[in-house]
């Protein structure tokens, strides 16, 4: 699949392997706005307005009111929407229902489609993978080189098929899958790979649910990350506003359906999960990778050969504030955040809020949903009800806690159970302490107050 | 952008794997602009300040012999994590030219090339063998040579590289890459109009506003 896709959009051939490959999307966000400023300084402008879009995600606030903290990110958001005014690049600015984080609006505008390229300068762009797209990360350098030119040189990546089969136990799922995969291959494991998600686990699942295994390719080290698209893809794609429609529809879903990997296609690395060993998954340290099932308890740095992990560990231990030996789920929060382009879609909101309904919230817990649309669509389900009247706080559409660039953060020393994607040091605030975990497990944690094991709640 | 031929400098061994680009540099200041005269400071910012602003004396970049380094000697997937080129930026900012590592974040690692930095891969046991000597010996030089894709250590042993033609010519003349690609117009235009034609429905319709 990525073999088909990469050889259909080679523009020319350049030294040492690298090709000039053709963007057939670009997804703009507020920190893109350097590129844009760059852009205008050397008097170039964007070469296809018409395939670039924007969202305002990162820098506004999540809670109803004013849109920024401050006149800096003010700044930023209001420079977007002059560049992409004058650019003529469709913006999804403040006020427009459809804004929200830009790898849940992509997909759920039909912009992201099997069969294309995509590029965002943001590094969890391998989402749009889940529907069979060649879609990668790229730097503030590379946005602007997209801008003038909609193509980027670049060398192509070595191809790893994970394959995960067999059912999912009770309360096991998508966050669960890709952060056992992530502990098995290592945070470094898909290092200039593209990877393909394969075997029956993977299609068994919603497109939401797709879209979370593809999310944290990146945190695995991968360049990008697919899942070969099939009758569950065309059924959500088909009907959306940016989706090709009447003819192109037909066409392209002929095109589509021959995209998958041939049977005998080979990859450079191959590895395999199966879906029952899989429990459900939460983060003791601050790489991804250090993942473990909610039975478990906090791993001995003392019991570790090699130094530099060993090292690392108890600097992971230090920081986190964990002792050896403690159950994971003795562990108590002071925080919990449902949301990101990882976890903030409709299935991810439901499966919280199944746990949360007739429940009562113990520590302060934030639903951020992933789009203004998602918010009305969970709104029109109840379920706005459900979690406020667990004690939730319902907020509005953005990255808020994921990273905090909008001043939404933890304090210091604070330990959140968060649906993210990173629980890096400083991630969600200086000194905050990440457990990455599912929408249902963070909605566990919230109505316990610790790391708690969703089954034991019944699911 | 500065071109890259070959730099002798002290050099800062960095033995944690997994370096994230969070750690290099924290949110919070990326919506600052490059040309802020204390973007230096954000290097490594959380490590290397205490919250009241002192520097914290146990982190490297902060003891004498390593002040003037020029060379990160680091260990596995350094610059992992986000995609933010403010982590170059912040590294380029203190005067640093070149990271070596057994692997780097993908990202980060085409990031570098694009602000003059030089990306170089060595086998894991020569990069911790680097990272030994440069403890051993604090302040001591190396020198990374993009000609001959060579790095000498301090024993003055030589360690060959790998690097694409492609982006050594690009760093050895700093040459701008958009203009080199805008060269290629004929080329972008014909791609353009057969893609048209074969992928149709990849262009999307345009939305009302
Ligand atoms: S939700 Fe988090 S990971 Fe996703 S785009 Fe926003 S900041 Fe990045």
């Amino acid at each position: 699949m990525f073999e088909k896709i990469w050889a259909r959009h080679v523009v020319a051939e350049g030294p040492g392997g690298h090709v000039l490959l053709y963007i057939d999307r670009h997804l703009l966000h507020e920190g893109t706005t350097a590129a844009f400023g760059r852009l205008a300084r050397r008097g170039r402008r964007v070469r296809r307005p018409d395939l670039s879009f924007a969202t305002a995600d990162h820098y506004l606030l999540t809670s109803p009111g004013l849109p920024t903290s401050d006149a800096e990110t003010r700044g930023m958001v209001e420079a977007l929407g002059r560049h992409t005014a004058d650019q003529r690049i469709l913006y999804f600015g403040v006020g427009d229902p459809r804004r929200g984080i830009v790898h849940v609006i992509g997909p759920e505008q039909g912009l992201t489609v099997p069969g294309i390229t995509l590029v965002c300068g943001d590094s969890h762009t391998a989402t749009h993978g889940a529907f069979g797209a060649l879609a990668f990360g790229i730097g503030s350098s590379e946005v602007e080189h997209v801008l003038a030119t909609q193509t980027l040189w670049q060398k192509k990546p070595l191809t790893m098929r994970i394959s995960v089969d067999g059912r999912l136990g009770p309360g096991v799922n998508a966050k669960d899958v890709i952060l056992a995969i992530i502990a098995k291959i290592g945070a470094g494991g898909g290092v200039r790979h593209a990877i393909e998600y394969a075997g029956s686990t993977i299609r068994s699942m919603s497109m939401d649910e797709r879209m979370t295994v593809c999310n944290m390719s990146i945190e695995a080290g991968a360049r990008a990350g697919m899942i070969a698209p099939d009758k569950t893809t065309f059924a959500y794609i088909e009907g959306r506003p940016l989706a090709p429609s009447g003819e192109a529809w037909r066409t392209a879903l002929a095109e589509w359906k021959a995209l998958p990997s041939d049977p005998g296609a080979v990859f450079d690395r191959e590895a395999q999960l199966a879906a029952s060993e899989i429990a459900p998954t939460v983060t003791w340290g601050t790489s991804p990778q250090d993942a473990l099932p909610i039975s478990a308890r906090v791993p001995d740095p003392a019991a570790v050969a090699d130094p530099g992990r060993r090292e690392s560990m108890a600097r992971a231990l230090a920081y986190m504030g964990l002792e050896p030996g403690t159950p994971l789920s003795d562990v108590t929060v002071n925080r919990v955040f449902i949301g990101s382009c990882t976890n903030s879609r409709l299935d991810d909101l439901r499966a919280a809020a199944r746990i949360a309904k007739g429940r009562r919230a113990v520590v302060p817990a934030w639903i951020v949903p992933g789009s203004g649309l998602i918010k009305r669509a969970a709104e029109a389900e109840g379920l706005d009800r459900v979690f406020m009247d667990a004690g939730f706080e319902w907020r509005e559409a953005g990255c808020s806690m994921c990273v905090g660039m909008n001043g939404e953060t933890a304090a210091a020393g604070e330990r959140v159970a968060s649906t993210s994607n990173r629980n890096f040091e400083g991630r969600q605030g200086k000194g905050a302490r990440t457990h990455l975990m599912s929408p249902a497990m963070a909605a566990a944690a919230a109505v316990t107050g610790k790391l708690t094991d969703v089954r034991t709640l019944g699911t | 952008m500065e071109p890259f031929t070959r730099v002798t400098a002290v050099a800062v061994p960095i033995d944690l794997p997994n370096i994230d680009t969070d750690r290099v540099i924290p949110a919070r200041f990326l919506r600052k602009d490059r040309s802020v005269p204390e973007y230096s400071s954000f290097l490594f910012h959380d490590v290397r300040f205490t919250a009241d602003g002192a520097e914290r004396p146990d982190f490297i970049l902060n003891q004498a012999p390593y002040r003037g380094a020029r060379i990160v000697v680091a260990a596995e997937n350094f610059g992992c994590g986000s995609s933010r080129e403010a982590a170059v930026w912040a590294l380029a900012a203190n005067g640093f030219r070149s990271v070596i590592a057994p692997s780097l974040g993908d990202i980060f690692h085409q990031n570098c090339f694009k602000n003059g930095v030089l990306p170089v891969i060595l086998p894991a046991e020569a990069a911790a063998g680097l990272r030994r000597q440069l403890h051993d010996r604090p302040g001591a030089t190396l020198t990374v040579d993009l000609e001959t894709q060579a790095v000498t250590a301090p024993d003055g042993a030589q360690h060959r590289f790998e690097v694409d033609a492609f982006r050594k010519e690009m760093l050895l003349t700093g040459r701008d890459e958009i203009g080199l690609t805008l060269g290629f117009e004929t080329k972008i235009v014909e791609f353009e109009a057969r893609h048209a034609r074969e992928m149709a429905w990849a262009v999307p319709p345009r939305a009302s506003t």
